[in-house]
């Protein structure tokens, strides 16, 4: 069964698929899973009934099942209900599913059947799946047995019949920085997760091939002792990409579907190129007051830059106060999230950005005790890639062989993983630079 | 509700709606009986009025009218007769849309009346021009079955279905793969276990093994998943046929979506097993970790799906990621059942070589704020102490400094941890003592008493102030949990034992205190037992509670070796990420002994069945050692009763309850402490030694020991009478 939950656990869609269950069963889930504050596991068995769900926004995606259903298939296809939700009404929440409910039953019912998930190509489904109504005619009958021989066709993905005036494709490789490191500076973590997105708009039936470094290494272990070779640790695909193809021959190789999707997603470990090193000193003086001095160095070309770049510095949780003093951006203290927020639009490769504040504190009795979160960072660089990685070519070959522009964009942010670790000092903390410690983190 | 329905209120105001003379108010009217549907209001009076509508040329009304039916044709049989003939008409329809949507429909009604109208109109779609009437009517066979398998077998669908397997349209095949197994595990779940003449059991023959392998690549995602788990299914005729499968399987690693890597990585983990080419299987294992690692930056739900099953793959294959410790850092965000899993996938991937990076990680974490996190991680760091014996030095290191904090559960975690310590390396780090002792009164905790207690009675004679720091446990004795009790008890016969002259008037007391006002019948039988010795023969009681312990290790699988191979037949599902058989928590809620036993010949997959009964006590074994981990470490040397004794030797558990036997030189008292040990060792089993463990194997062994501990209570029974009596 399926079902969609809002926060205070009313049900706003259900849909069940086998006679086991009655609809009673999402009372259950509201009682274990809504109402229960203390839930810490995204699948629950209760008897012989197990729930899956997902939290989106203020919603709960709940999928029920009674059998030994696959657990990676029910949360991939949480996942991808929510996308295709998002496609369709732009935002996933209760008002959205509240206004749109019609459809999404209608959607349910396409994307899965008897709790097997059948189409899901957002594309595709918006060929028959529409906001309007459709009216079955006679003329309708030969454009949807277009359709569904395309829903079910080798190139689910794709019409055969597009027709574009100006042929062009876009490229966008993004990539995105998980970093954490410790408070000494020390590397803890640092890997790329890359996607390159695609739009197309090609007319026909595009055969594409797409080339990447020439000093590429797929695995790692094939590496032959090139040093400075950009090495992808894994790649995935659309599954329009020929997987044998590359299996075989390392060639990326495909009929794109029209319009947006993800060609590939990678992963990268090595030689991984930090755009933004960021070195905090924050220092506990005495019970009353912490000091910070952090600063953040743009290591990356000069004619490139970095925007939008967000630091979240935490705070101790008794704070009153934080003064703040920045030479560009603006800083400000955010009391409800304890932590001070520096905003700065720009940062020109080279350059370099201080911060300097105190922050007061409330002598409390009871010393709570802060967790110490790291220090967050978001930013974008445009025409940048962490990992090195740059397309090559992109070749088009259709049958009315017409000529076709590509456009390439590279684009490294962080959103939420690119953290640097904070350990105030204070006396405690002396013993723990223990020299004996210490020796591995050189 | 009365038979005509009121003339006022919602539902009267939709009837009057629904049938309005404007298309638009009736369309209108429909979406509003959905939405109360939906809410669960009961509009099931309106269904006469919700029929009307359902002739339409809209497709989108046609669907929700078809919404509604689908919903309360079971409550209202009679009336859905009436919406045969415009099914069986749309099922003929021009528009394959239409044609799909009637037969998809039809199987979800659900209504016994309205089945016997559905086989028609789904023979003719099974052989429907258009694929996507196919593949929709594929599953409606599945459906059928589940309603009425008769009809099925009947009406030879599931002939068809073996027919539509060449099928030229991929997601054809694939739902059609997916409708048969669904109706092979329907009939081989049946209680009448299946004959094997069944058409429904769905054997999986060479020629299909290849239209599969060639359908695989250019079906969906969704697709994929169901012919990759029915590949799985496939036995292999031999080594080469395993070796195509593994190759034609190993590029949908690079899929993007997480499930069919999984399945992908459970069919290779299947098909391995024949593979006897050794380069293949390193190069399989080789292409196997990358997508594994890759699926951690997935949503966290499928991250832990992963995670859980990245666990049960280094069980098997302990070398799968040994070079990937890194990327199983916490992140500060992730969420709580993310960042356990991956503590616990750590400490296994933890070597000489990445244990220094582990540590200051582990530290890390032990300074958060979620106290269940904090105190894994604690946990974690002594399991890596006792993995890696050149570790040890730095662990114990980092837990001093964690004591330190003297953060009331931190400090009292590192107690039980460092507890564990010591019956690794006995005599080694004797220097931690006393800040150990230093904490005495900051702990509440049972266990954590239990173990400073333990430790200052094993260390007596290096523990000058012993006797006092005892004092304080023996003059509180009555008030403490069991689990003090016993232990208190033990330390002080300890501490008599190796220092008698200055602790006779504690030793005095205790026993006392114990047997005559304590209500635990444990703790007063473990009185009576060290008074009897101490009162006949100190030399039995120093060779029985000082005995030498079998020093401790940390077991490499947590499910027994039977099971592994089964769950990582069942990578991704449900089971998996239990670690437990689906037996457990599918069917009846509940597995009772016989039902596993029944279990047990008639696996589809049964080439360990021989194994397992033997492998099931072993796992018997390990759990029992296991308890010993956390158990009172007072009972750790019992031989633990009979079935210690009969058991292979073969196995490193019970080799080592072999050796404990042999190295007691007083085998009569065996017998009576064994007898002890064991009653004690059920009650842990069936109280503290469950929850202390949380070990997913416990699952299993509860209902495999419970033979081997009825049968030892009779048989012990005997002494420990005798002994009641002399008293």
């Amino acid at each position: 069964a399926f079902f969609v939950f809002n926060q205070k656990g009313e049900v706003l869609i259900s849909r069940l698929y086998r006679t086991d269950f009655k609809r009673s069963i999402a009372d259950v889930f509201r009682i274990q899973v809504v109402s229960n504050s203390d839930v810490r596991s995204p699948i629950i068995t209760l008897g012989s009934t197990s729930f899956f769900h997902v939290r989106v926004n203020n919603l709960y995606v709940v999928a029920v099942t009674k059998t030994n259903a696959n657990a990676a298939l029910v949360f991939e296809y949480c996942y991808r209900f929510i996308s295709i939700a998002k496609s369709y009404f732009g935002k996933v929440d209760e008002e959205s599913v509240k206004n749109n409910f019609t459809l999404i039953y209608e959607l349910i019912d396409e994307i899965n059947d008897f709790g097997y998930p059948q189409n899901s190509e957002i594309d595709t489904l918006k060929t028959y799946i529409t906001t309007e109504s459709i009216v079955s005619t006679a003329i309708a009958a030969e454009e949807s047995s277009k359709i569904t021989t395309q829903a079910t066709g080798v190139t689910s993905w794709r019409r055969g019949d597009v027709k574009y005036k100006k042929n062009e494709a876009f490229v966008d490789v993004i990539e995105t920085v998980n970093l954490s490191m410790s408070a000494k500076g020390t590397i803890l973590r640092a890997d790329v997760d890359g996607h390159i997105q695609m739009r197309a708009y090609l007319s026909g039936t595009p055969e594409c091939k797409f080339g990447l470094n020439d000093k590429l290494v797929i695995d790692k272990n094939e590496r032959g002792g090139i040093s400075d070779a950009v090495e992808l640790d894994d790649c995935r695909f659309h599954q329009c990409v020929r997987l044998n193809e590359f299996d075989s021959s390392r060639t990326i190789s495909f009929i794109p579907p029209d319009g947006e999707f993800e060609l590939m997603r990678y992963r990268s470990t090595s030689n991984v190129k930090l755009p933004l090193r960021i070195i905090p000193t924050v220092n506990e003086i005495g019970t009353s007051q912490v000091s910070y001095v952090v600063t953040v160095k743009a290591s990356f070309s000069n004619k490139l830059s970095a925007t939008s770049v967000v630091l979240r510095i935490p705070t101790p949780l008794n704070t009153t106060g934080v003064e703040c003093k920045v030479a560009s951006g603006k800083a400000k203290y955010v009391p409800a999230e304890n932590v001070v927020v520096w905003k700065i639009p720009r940062i020109q490769g080279g350059q370099e950005c201080t911060f300097t504040a105190t922050a007061d504190l409330t002598s409390t009795t009871v010393r709570q005790v802060w967790a110490r979160p790291p220090i967050d960072v978001d930013f974008q660089v445009l025409m940048f890639t962490a990992s090195g990685l740059i397309v090559r070519f992109l070749k088009v070959f259709e049958k009315s062989n017409y000529h076709s522009i590509k456009w390439v964009r590279y684009l490294t942010k962080a959103s939420g993983t690119y953290q640097i670790r904070v350990s105030p000092r204070t006396d405690a903390h002396i013993m723990m630079s223990d020299p004996r410690l210490r020796s591995f983190e050189g | 509700m009365s038979i005509r329905a009121p003339r006022k209120g919602e539902n009267y105001e939709l009837s009057v709606d629904l049938n309005s003379e404007y298309r638009d108010k009736r369309k209108d009217a429909i979406k509003r009986v959905i939405a109360s549907m939906t809410v669960g209001k009961d509009v099931s009076g309106l269904f006469p009025d919700v029929l009307k509508n359902m002739q339409t040329e809209d497709l989108e009304q046609k669907k929700l009218v078809y919404l509604y039916l689908m919903n309360y044709a079971k409550t209202q049989p009679e009336l859905v007769i009436l919406a045969v003939n415009t099914f069986v008409k749309d099922s003929e329809d021009p528009n394959p849309l239409v044609r799909a949507l009637a037969i998809r429909t039809m199987g979800c009604l659900r209504a016994e009346k309205i089945i016997d109208y559905l086989c028609d109109p789904l023979q003719r779609s099974l052989k429907d021009e258009n694929p996507y009437v196919r593949k929709t009517a594929a599953l409606c066979v599945a459906k059928l079955y589940d309603l009425k398998p008769e009809l099925v077998i009947d009406n030879g669908f599931l002939e068809q279905l073996h027919e539509m397997i060449s099928d030229s349209n991929p997601m054809v095949v694939a739902n059609t793969v997916a409708a048969l197994t669904d109706i092979h595990t329907a009939a081989t779940s049946n209680s009448t276990p299946a004959a094997s003449g069944d058409p429904a059991i769905f054997v999986i023959t060479s020629n299909i093994l290849n239209k599969l392998l060639i359908a695989l690549n250019e079906c969906s995602e969704w697709g994929r998943v169901a012919i990759l788990n029915a590949l799985a299914r496939y036995t292999a005729q031999d080594d080469k046929e395993s070796e195509h499968i593994c190759e034609r399987v190993v590029p949908q690693f690079q899929h993007v979506n997480g499930s069919v890597v999984l399945a992908a990585v459970k069919v290779i983990m299947i098909h391995m097993r024949g593979v006897r080419r050794e380069d293949l299987v390193k190069q399989l294992i080789r292409k196997m970790a990358p997508p594994l690692v890759t699926l951690l930056s997935s949503p966290p739900e499928v991250q832990w799906v992963a995670l859980r099953n990245i666990n049960l793959l280094l069980q098997k294959r302990s070398d799968l990621l040994s070079n990937e410790m890194r990327v199983f850092f916490c992140k500060y965000n992730d969420p709580l059942y993310v960042k356990v899993e991956k503590l616990d996938i750590m400490v296994r991937l933890a070597s000489e070589n990445n244990v220094d990076a582990l540590l200051s990680e582990l530290k890390e974490y032990a300074s958060e704020v979620d106290v269940d996190f904090v105190r894994k991680s604690i946990k974690a760091i002594g399991q890596t102490a006792i993995k890696i014996d050149n570790a040890a030095e730095r662990c114990v290191n980092v837990l001093l400094e964690l004591i330190g904090t003297r953060v009331s559960y931190v400090v009292q975690e590192a107690v039980v941890v460092m507890k564990d310590i010591f019956r690794k390396y006995p005599s080694t780090y004797e220097g931690v003592i006393p800040t150990l002792c230093a904490n005495l009164e900051e702990l509440d905790e049972p266990e954590a008493k239990a173990s400073l207690i333990w430790i200052i009675g094993e260390y007596a004679d290096k523990i000058d102030n012993a006797d006092e720091l005892l004092g304080i446990y023996v003059d509180s004795f009555i008030e403490e949990s069991y689990q003090v009790q016993l232990q208190t008890l033990t330390a002080v016969v300890k501490l008599f034992l190796k220092k008698p002259d200055s602790s006779q008037g504690v030793v005095q007391r205790v026993l006392t205190t114990a047997t005559k006002d304590c209500d635990s019948p444990d703790v007063r039988d473990r009185a009576y037992i060290y008074w009897r010795l101490l009162s006949t023969d100190p030399g039995a009681a120093k060779a029985v509670v000082l005995a030498h312990r079998p020093p401790i290790s940390i077991p490499r699988t947590t499910v027994s070796p039977a099971l592994l191979e089964e769950l990582l037949g069942e990578i991704s599902s449900l089971a998996s990420v239990y670690h437990k058989p689906a037996e457990t928590f599918v069917g009846h809620g509940r597995v009772g002994a016989d039902s596993v036993q029944r279990k047990g010949p008639d696996l589809s997959d049964d080439r360990f069945s021989a194994q397992k009964a033997l492998q099931t006590v072993v796992a018997g074994q390990q759990a029992e050692n296991l308890l010993d981990f956390d158990d009172a470490p007072a009972q750790d040397d019992r031989p633990s009763g009979l079935a210690a004794t009969q058991i292979l030797p073969s196995t490193p558990a019970a080799a080592n309850f072999l050796s404990g036997t042999s190295a007691n030189p007083l085998d009569d008292l065996v017998s009576i402490f064994g007898g002890m040990g064991t009653a004690g060792g059920g009650g842990g089993l069936a109280g503290n030694g469950l929850d202390g463990l949380a070990s997913p194997s416990a699952a299993l062994p509860p209902t495999t020991l419970a033979p081997s501990l009825s049968t030892s209570p009779v048989s012990v029974q005997k002494p420990q009478e005798d002994l009641l009596g002399l008293f």
